[in-house]
């Protein structure tokens, strides 16, 4: 009788090699199963235990879980799609028509990473007021919302910045007028147009901090706040259960 | 800190002097660190604002007044100006609209210089007449060269009715 697709991989877990880069080793008792969550460098930020009415699909949507996937998506779309883009006038434009219409794949990556990039901003904003309306900013969580806030800006952000790249008409003008917007800020306004632009007019100097803002300071500032994020859902004591502090206890 | 286990301060007068001496040590620490960061902030916005800009001049030479006729609206796209040969005389408007910075585009139709963004639109002496823009198109600075060119200077405004006479 042929072997079980199971115990296939329990042999694997019991291998030397899996031993040796997994930790926590393998095994059905609670210990192990906590082991594998606590002792793996990206699982130990999330909570060993989550209650079973805390994973409904009706309680979060998983409207988190979603925008998390699409910051993924636009990842690894994002890299591809730099190795053909030169962040330079007026090859930018070129290189996105390229994209377009010769490079294999091209077409899809840039409208997955398109799609996604509007997917993420709506999904972001639902997360937001799913968590408002069900009460689940409440102490103790009340800074993980701040960190969400952080996280909308980081979104619009990079959307704002991702909107220039392809350096047709439709973003030089946007960026303009953003711009301009941005210069209405008391005093300050002109200096920080000026400093995001690298210059007076949107040109050659914005698109290279445009780029560098959209593919390097942004994306990682992204990641380490929703590292912060998923670690503090953890620390404020797991997915909201619609229960008050004195209810539920938070735990490590 | 004062100890209780201390022996009286006339004999032993060290631990304060030995904490005072830890405090100052921290603070010209702190007061290092300061100064490190304040330099940081300077040095990072030094570096942020380039001081050599490869834009367009603001001065842009637009050619023998005799090619522009009474009465004609003349855009000059690459320099972002209106060259207006009124019957007083020669004048120039930004074509930049004062809301948030489109292009602005002579509506002849209309007679009115229209914004294509968000829709305010200006007269031919740059009086907003709708839309949001806060205030008129700037006049340009106009002058005359020694070869007799019409010579536009973007970066300087001046009040508005002054016009060229050639």
């Amino acid at each position: 009788m042929a072997r079980s697709f199971q115990s296939y991989l329990g042999d694997l877990r019991e291998s030397r090699v899996w031993q040796s880069i997994f930790r926590s080793g393998s095994g059905p008792s609670n210990l192990h199963r906590s082991q594998a969550i606590q002792q793996n460098l990206f699982l130990h930020l999330f909570s060993v235990k989550s209650r079973r009415s805390s994973l409904a699909i009706g309680v979060t949507w998983y409207l988190g879980t979603l925008s998390f996937v699409t910051f993924l998506i636009l990842i690894s779309t994002g890299i591809p799609l730099m190795l053909y883009y030169h962040p330079s006038v007026p090859q930018a434009y070129a290189d996105m028509k390229d994209l377009q219409f010769a490079v294999s794949a091209g077409l899809f990556l840039r409208n997955l990473h398109r799609w996604s990039a509007h997917a993420m901003v709506l999904l972001v904003f639902a997360h937001m007021f799913r968590v408002f309306y069900r009460g689940a900013y409440r102490p103790p969580r009340e800074f993980n919302w701040v960190i969400g806030v952080m996280l909308l800006l980081v979104t619009l952000f990079l959307s704002y910045t991702g909107y220039l790249l392809p350096w047709d008409q439709l973003a030089f003008w946007a960026i303009t007028v953003g711009s301009n917007i941005m210069s209405a800020v008391p005093l300050l306004g002109p200096k920080i147009r000026f400093l995001t632009l690298g210059g007076n007019t949107v040109n050659a100097n914005a698109l290279l901090r445009f780029y560098v803002l959209h593919c390097v300071i942004l994306p990682l500032a992204g990641a380490m706040l929703v590292g912060i994020h998923f670690w503090r859902i953890r620390k404020d004591g797991g997915l909201y259960s619609g229960k008050s502090r004195e209810e539920s206890q938070p735990h490590d | 800190m004062p100890d209780e286990t201390q022996p009286d301060e006339t004999q032993n007068p060290a631990p304060p002097e030995e904490s005072s001496r830890r405090e100052i040590f921290e603070k010209l620490g702190l007061a290092c660190l300061a100064c490190a960061g304040a330099g940081s902030l300077a040095f990072g916005y030094e570096f942020l604002s380039p001081n050599v800009l490869y834009e367009p001049s603001p001065i842009t030479n637009a050619g023998k007044p005799d090619q522009y006729p009474v009465g004609s609206v003349t855009t000059n796209a690459e320099a972002g100006i209106y060259i207006i040969h009124g019957q007083e005389g020669f004048y120039a408007l930004s074509a930049t609209c004062t809301h948030l910075g489109c292009r602005t585009a002579w509506a002849l139709e209309l007679g009115l210089i229209a914004c294509p963004c968000h829709g305010s639109r200006f007269n031919l002496i740059g009086v907003k007449v709708a839309g949001p823009a806060p205030s008129p198109l700037p006049w340009l600075k106009v002058s005359i060269s020694d070869e007799g060119d019409l010579i536009v200077d973007r970066s300087t405004v001046v009040p508005p009715q002054q016009f060229l006479r050639t």
